[in-house]
């Protein structure tokens, strides 16, 4: 019978103006991988600080490994073998692969840091993980994918016995993902205990043991994965069923004039000859692998990286995009993938927020109309059922699912007629994922064209009228609604011959 | 050619501090050809005398450039280098001159005295969380009134040449050879210092502590490192080493006037800019900074000697310091 390394029982936590933990419960065994789940906002986050000392309970008694702990800060947690691998990945970027996983533990000959004992133990540590990388490398020129892989040798070097993934695959390839759950796998082994925060259902049902769910800062329940259904952890998580079906067939007219006209767009590496075309109230979307370069087709369309060459027809017009600036003069709005680094100012308003696009609609010569901005960004608000308690809210406050539907109402406002939605939800729950869905196909109704980017293949099946698939720069592929998942990752797979050398 | 005019190598660095080998390149390539250049145009520039000059000009600055490079590094800033370093000679003068303590502990007052002021602007950033620019120029302006308050707005003067403690000039200045020539046993100790300095912030966990700081202080905080005392002790070296500016610009010009010292601060900085270390922290190196420091100085005594007029050197000076950031954010872009 597998001990129990970890009991938390009546955990609550508050923060001035919101109980963010009512009486919570949750346990995990050696060698077992939880999963934690719920809607973004549910506490899952706020309970794992609790668990590892960046935050302080109110209330609630947490066992470790047979003793009651109370952990006042990361430095005791990590000593009693609890480690967090954080969504947003915490490295100094300036220093080595071995240099970030030793911070703190730094090896010393003498008075002198000694590197060549770090990079050796380095060395050792990722090949028993299986992970190719040299410790002498700069951390900030690896992948995302390789820095997480250092971030979770790091944790097991620290002989963490209990680690909490937060979206550890938010950002990683299939190939990545692959791995991760190989090195999972060894470690239930060793009697590791992980608790595994994620959206993505498909890998719950894989790799996960048990299901607890989250909702609105209270515990709803915990399941058996293999006993559970997918309907049932989502009704658990938000109240209500919902359908993610794939769409069987295009929903756009076939006599649709064409909106978007974009021929021979070059970019670099990343965009080749890139030619396509997006008729009026179609729902397109580039599918494919991380780094098949559609990021880089949507920010050389919208001019925020420079293009060496491409003609781009607005409406049967040619227009010149430069920079940002004629794209949204031409009507193309772009939701970037990293909202928090460009979508959204984080320090302002959700009102200010909203026109932030538009602002010139709402200021006179001297000043700005605020009065006109409230109205326009309240009925938004509405509209779009933005979660938020008031439009003076801070964007920063707001979660991220809330944060994405500001971005939205910036481009509805602006009245954008084509909208660039690159990876909409990412990092948000089921249930703002459905509700952004909804919104999508609202926006096509009322005639607007809307091109999604999306690494996540359910999504794409439910939304496409049709898909594009890229590989390394080039589209590599045309499908109609209702292909399969197979067709699609074919062509995402489909590298350009290299000729033998 | 010039034997005193030594060129720091490069060589050593690894691709560990890529971005700023590139840049100390540039700034090493430019130190040489200014220098050519104006030992071309000048006149009576390509001489012993004149490079004795450019280190004179060095000393001081350089031991504030080398102190202060920790602190950017960290990605903070230190405003008050330059009146501490005035300060602390002033209370380690008065100290000798006025109450009467020997001259040693009189130079010990001094380096004490400056690494105090740095201990409060580390306490100012670290604990309360002051930003740097806020904190030091707070301590910028209090060391500015100590100053006055301690020397009772009198001017204080170190051992000359002839004095009992002549020995003060010979070890921290220069001292005469029998040959009759100068040797510069300054320039040699703030070079010692630097090589200090470079084993330190390359070798040891307060330099590795500098760069993670620098690079992400919340990634080292969150992986159980006591940021509050890891991020004072850059601040606490900048303060040891505006005390050493202290005893070196003292020991060049003898007399110290109370309220001196505004306007060192910007000279180093743009040294440590020059150089190659990112005011945005996690890269730099004090070598390049000793190259920003001599670029300026080669400047500040080069121009008159091709009949430009000093205020010339601030307007050239200013540009350099442009071009240098400019050339930082570039190397930023490209990765």
């Amino acid at each position: 019978m597998p001990e129990q390394i970890l009991n938390m029982t009546g955990v609550s936590k508050s923060f001035p103006g919101v109980k963010a933990l009512k009486d919570v419960h949750f346990d995990l065994f050696a060698g077992e991988v939880h999963a934690l789940m719920g809607e973004n906002g549910a506490g899952k986050s706020t309970l794992m600080k609790v668990l590892t000392g960046i935050y302080q309970r109110d209330e609630g008694e947490i066992t470790c490994f047979g003793e009651p702990v109370h952990f006042k800060n990361t430095r005791e947690a990590q000593d009693k073998g609890i480690c967090i691998i954080h969504q947003e990945l915490n490295m100094m970027n300036h220093l080595t692969v071995a240099q970030n996983m030793f911070i703190g533990r730094e090896k010393s000959k003498g008075l002198f840091l000694d590197d060549r004992a770090i990079n050796d133990d380095a060395v050792k540590i990722l090949a028993k993980l299986g992970i190719a990388i040299n410790p002498k490398e700069i951390m900030g020129h690896l992948t995302v994918g390789k820095q997480q892989m250092v971030e979770i040798a790091k944790a097991i070097s620290l002989n963490s016995r209990l680690l909490v993934l937060d979206e550890p695959t938010a950002a990683l390839t299939d190939v990545e993902i692959e791995h991760l759950f190989k090195v999972m796998r060894d470690l239930k082994e060793q009697g590791v205990g992980m608790i595994y925060i994620s959206h993505r259902m498909d890998e719950i049902a894989r790799i996960t043991d048990r299901v607890t769910v989250l909702r609105d800062g209270e515990y709803v329940g915990t399941l058996v994965t293999k006993e559970s259904t997918h309907d049932q952890i989502v009704r658990m998580m938000v109240g209500r069923t919902i359908f993610e079906e794939p769409k069987q067939k295009s929903t756009c007219p076939p006599d649709a004039p064409v909106i978007l006209e974009v021929e021979n767009l070059n970019a670099g590496r990343m965009v080749q000859d890139v030619s396509f075309q997006l008729k009026k109230g179609e729902i397109l979307c580039f599918a494919g692998l991380m780094g098949a370069g559609r990021t880089e087709v949507a920010r050389a369309l919208f001019g925020a990286d420079p293009k060496t060459s491409g003609t781009i027809r607005v409406k049967g017009q040619t227009v010149q995009i430069n920079g940002p600036q004629d794209a949204v003069n031409a009507g193309i709005g772009y939701l970037s993938e990293d909202r928090k680094r460009y979508g959204v100012a984080l320090g302002l308003s959700v009102a200010d927020n909203s026109v932030l696009s538009n602002l010139d609609a709402y200021s006179g010569r001297l000043f700005i109309r605020q009065r006109e901005i409230n109205q326009v960004a309240s009925r938004y608000v509405d509209k779009l059922n933005t979660r938020t308690p008031s439009i003076r809210q801070l964007v920063r406050n707001l979660s991220g699912g809330n944060q994405q539907k500001v971005v939205i109402a910036k481009w509805l406002i602006r009245d954008s007629d084509i909208l660039i939605f690159d990876e909409p939800t990412r990092g948000i729950d089921v249930g703002a994922k459905s509700e952004i869905y909804k919104l999508i196909h609202e926006l096509v109704d009322e005639g607007k064209s809307i091109i999604v980017i999306s690494s996540e293949l359910p999504e794409v099946l439910r939304l496409a009228d049709r898909v594009l698939v890229m590989c390394e720069g080039r589209i590599t592929g045309e499908v109609e609604a209702g292909a399969s998942q197979e067709t699609i990752m074919s062509f995402a797979h489909q590298r350009q011959e290299q000729p033998a050398v | 050619m010039n034997v005193l005019m030594k060129k720091p190598t490069t060589g050593e660095e690894t691709g560990k501090h890529a971005l700023a080998g590139n840049q100390r390149l540039y700034a090493l390539v430019a130190m040489i050809l200014i220098y050519a250049l104006f030992a071309v145009f000048g006149r009576n520039f390509f001489s012993f005398e004149t490079a004795v000059n450019i280190l004179d000009a060095s000393y001081y600055i350089g031991f504030l450039a080398i102190g202060v490079t920790f602190v950017i590094i960290t990605g903070g800033i230190d405003l008050s280098i330059g009146t501490v370093a005035m300060c602390s000679a002033m209370i380690g003068g008065v100290a000798w001159e006025k109450w009467g303590l020997p001259f040693i502990a009189g130079l010990v007052i001094i380096l004490v005295s400056g690494a105090l002021f740095g201990l409060l602007n580390g306490f100012l950033v670290s604990r309360l969380k002051l930003p740097p620019f806020i904190a030091t120029l707070g301590t910028m302006m209090i060391s500015l009134g100590i100053s006055s308050i301690v020397s009772k707005v009198q001017t204080v003067n170190f051992p000359s040449r002839t004095s009992e403690e002549g020995w003060f000039k010979s070890v921290f200045s220069k001292v005469q050879l029998p040959s009759g020539a100068m040797l510069p046993t300054g320039a040699i100790l703030l070079l010692a210092v630097l090589l200090i300095a470079f084993v330190v912030l390359n070798k040891t966990k307060v330099g590795r502590y500098t760069f993670a700081i620098g690079s992400n202080e919340e990634a080292v905080r969150l992986s159980g490192v006591n940021v509050v005392f890891w991020k004072t002790i850059p601040y606490i070296i900048s303060g040891l080493c505006a005390g050493m500016a202290g005893i070196a610009y003292a020991s060049t010009y003898t007399t110290v006037v109370p309220g001196a010292g505004q306007g060192f601060e910007l000279d180093a900085i743009a040294g440590v800019v020059i150089g190659g270390t990112s005011l945005s922290g996690g890269v730099g190196s004090v070598f390049g900074t000793l190259i920003g420091v001599m670029i300026m100085s080669i400047l500040r005594i080069g121009l008159p000697s091709m009949d430009l007029q000093p205020h010339y050197q601030k307007l050239f000076t200013g540009i350099v310091v442009i071009i240098a950031v400019l050339m930082d954010i570039s190397q930023q872009k490209k990765r």
